[in-house]
């Protein structure tokens, strides 16, 4: 079957500034656009480039169409410099688990900074830096977050291809159950008893390691309205201990609100 | 083949244990791709194979609420299992399928349906109950006035070589739902195994010309004995019931029943009941462009109830929390399907059982809702309020 409707006219947007701004953070997920490699050239061409200093030095000034943000906030300097990116993005994505949530660095949050600073460094009064490790958006207003440790290219070509033709991205929130039933992944739960994150984690990885025997371990964080108790009560009553769970939740994801709550939880005297 | 002619079942045959290969040999020499149990991951699963040798012989699995594991069987039973994480429904209504195309050209869009050539699969080690759901889903995905294509021509391929159950899992409950264990029709041949063949019978004219060239004997009182011993050892152990009695009017007429609450504590919406499903047929259509926007595909992926976005509606989401998505999956599986398809939606094979990580058990669901009807306000049957069908 075959046949044709009424014309289109090409698209004649005009291609979008983008910007890619990095907080605390490893730069994998910034790595990860530039290991688009199929699909470089075609970016490339689909935005213009003008902040990413990870590809190129060379910097163009805001405003800017897009910015993408790595990272989380972790010290004033930054806290003050994401106003200013924020102040000169039309759109602010985050991209990744420290951005969106505030990282493994967020395991801070339930420590003493001050103690680790001297442990580490033999000069920590040349340190500045917060207290805690916090997500973009309670800093500033967020328009879209994109999930993962790293964050899944095709996910990030998903945006940008939605950026660039005017449309909403297509990131659904659904759990990875529903991925590895679709991929034909056997429940490493159920069938094996690996304590698995899955029915509380949010798609977007394709379901990777349960397909290698593995139990999720959250690196996109909570799928929406996850029943994170009654898991941890299920994983709990069949054997895992708290010092198995509490670790297991406490990753890339510690300070998403979800797994934050269902971590404190664990952790109160029964 | 099936669904075209029933044909009652002929005077059956006794294959040896040897013959099973041939069995296999033959249906791969007309060209078939067969697809049978075999272990993996941990479970017995279905997929291509080539040999007996592929088959889980000696192996069986133990089921209960949230838990599976395969053991060693003290016999080298080829079909000694229940059913598993897979159900057929992956190879007739297969989780994601292209089914438009649209091509941006300088006259404008062209749109095209991709011409799939349609797998031939004979699918061997069918039991009673999973025959029943492939009717049921005949009837959702062909019975009404749009008919699913891909469903359609990969169902109409399909050759069925059935396998009575001989024991039971602690999570089935056929008995109740009148679909088993004993395949009665909708196959082309239909096995029951002992230990030094199987009772073979035909159920088609396809199944009836393959039979013709398998190397069977005619099979004695002695071996029809044992085989309705092994077929009665299955009902024997089926130790699960469901009250299936008014269950829709009961379902109903409890939608503000606590029990909801209460399951929704347990639940984690995580789809897992409704994806192990052989009846669960919801689907989702997205639109996938490529970055010039030139080339986009339509495509239909599994869906669930369970997810939150799956019943968006012009601006709103219908079923925001875990309660009412059980609810409308529960009483479109047992009570609403009637309405839609008379039928129940449930073939009694347990997987949503099993294979739920906490073991919500449905059958305990639906018995604590019968034993206190009418708890807290309930909604009374025809009010117009009835549950809404699915998508």
């Amino acid at each position: 079957m075959s046949n044709v409707i009424q014309p289109a006219p090409k698209n004649v947007r005009p291609r979008p500034r983008l910007a890619v701004f990095k907080f605390a953070s490893c730069d994998g997920c910034q790595l990860s656009l530039l290991d688009c490699e199929d699909e470089l050239l075609a970016i490339a061409g689909a935005v213009d480039i003008a902040y990413f200093l990870e590809a190129t030095s060379r910097i163009e000034p805001g405003p800017y169409d897009v910015a993408l943000v790595e990272g989380s906030i972790t010290t004033p300097h930054d806290a003050a410099r994401i106003q200013d990116v924020r102040r000169q993005s039309k759109y602010l994505i985050t991209i990744g688990a420290c951005a969106t949530a505030g990282g493994i660095q967020s395991l801070k949050n339930w420590a003493d900074h001050e103690e680790f600073m001297r442990c580490v460094y033999a000069h920590p009064e040349f340190i500045s830096t917060l207290a805690t490790s916090t997500p973009i958006a309670n800093h500033v207003a967020v328009d879209f977050e994109l999930r993962g440790c790293p964050i899944d290219r095709h996910q990030l070509v998903e945006v940008i291809a939605a950026l660039v033709h005017g449309r909403q991205p297509r990131t659904p929130r659904h759990s990875v159950c529903l991925d590895c039933k679709r991929r034909g992944t056997v429940c490493v739960e159920v069938a094996q008893g690996i304590p698995c994150l899955g029915p509380i984690t949010h798609t977007g990885c394709g379901a990777i390691c349960p397909s290698y025997d593995r139990g999720c371990y959250g690196c996109f964080g909570p799928a929406a309205q996850p029943n994170c108790d009654s898991l941890t009560d299920h994983y709990s009553a069949t054997g895992s201990s708290r010092e198995q769970l509490v670790p297991l939740l406490r990753n890339f994801n510690a300070a998403a609100p979800e797994f934050q709550a269902a971590s404190d939880r664990l952790e109160q005297p029964s | 083949m099936t669904g075209a002619t029933e044909i009652a079942p002929d005077a059956a045959c006794f294959l040896p244990r040897v013959g099973l290969q041939e069995l296999i040999s033959q249906l791969t020499g007309d060209g078939f791709s067969v697809i049978g149990p075999k272990i993996d991951q941990g479970a017995i699963v279905y997929d291509e194979i080539n040999s007996v040798d592929e088959l889980p012989r000696g192996w069986t699995d133990r089921q209960e609420p949230g838990q599976y594991r395969l053991e060693r069987r003290d016999d080298d039973a080829y079909f000694g299992y229940v059913v598993g994480p897979h159900s057929w429904k992956r190879y007739l209504f297969p989780p994601l399928a292209t089914v438009a195309t649209a091509d941006r050209t300088d006259d404008g869009w062209t749109l095209s349906t991709p011409a799939e050539p349609t797998p031939r699969y004979a699918f061997l080690g069918v039991r009673a109950c999973e025959i029943a759901a492939m009717k049921i889903q005949d009837r959702v995905f062909t019975g009404g006035a749009y008919v699913d294509p891909i469903y359609q021509r990969r169902r109409e391929a399909a050759f069925i070589v059935a396998v009575n159950c001989t024991m039971a899992a602690p999570t089935c409950f056929c008995t109740s739902m009148n679909t088993g264990p004993k395949c009665e029709s909708g196959f082309d041949l239909a096995l029951t195994e002992l230990a030094d063949g199987f009772v073979i019978e035909a159920g088609s004219d396809s199944g009836r010309e393959l039979l013709a060239r398998l190397p069977v004997t005619s099979v004695t009182d002695e071996q029809l004995g044992r085989a309705d011993d092994a077929r009665q050892q299955a009902v024997d152990q089926i130790q699960r019931s469901l009250d299936t009695d008014g269950i829709r009017d009961l379902l109903l007429g409890n939608l503000e029943h606590p029990q909801w609450e209460d399951v929704a504590k347990r639940c984690l919406s995580c789809t897992n009941c409704t994806m192990v499903c052989p009846t669960c047929f919801c689907s989702t259509v997205t639109e996938v462009s490529d970055l010039t926007g030139d080339h986009v595909e339509r495509q239909r992926q599994w869906d669930s109830c369970f997810n939150i976005d799956f019943s968006y509606m012009n601006g709103g989401i219908v079923r925001d929390d875990v309660r009412s998505r059980f609810r409308q999956w529960l009483t479109h599986k047992l009570a609403s399907w009637h309405d839609q398809f008379d039928s129940s939606g449930c073939v009694g094979c347990g997987r949503c059982i099993t294979w739920c990580p906490p073991g919500i058990d449905l059958t305990e669901e639906v018995a604590a809702i019968r034993k206190n009807p009418g708890a807290t306000g309930s909604v009374a049957v025809g009010t117009g309020t009835a549950p809404e069908g699915s998508a």
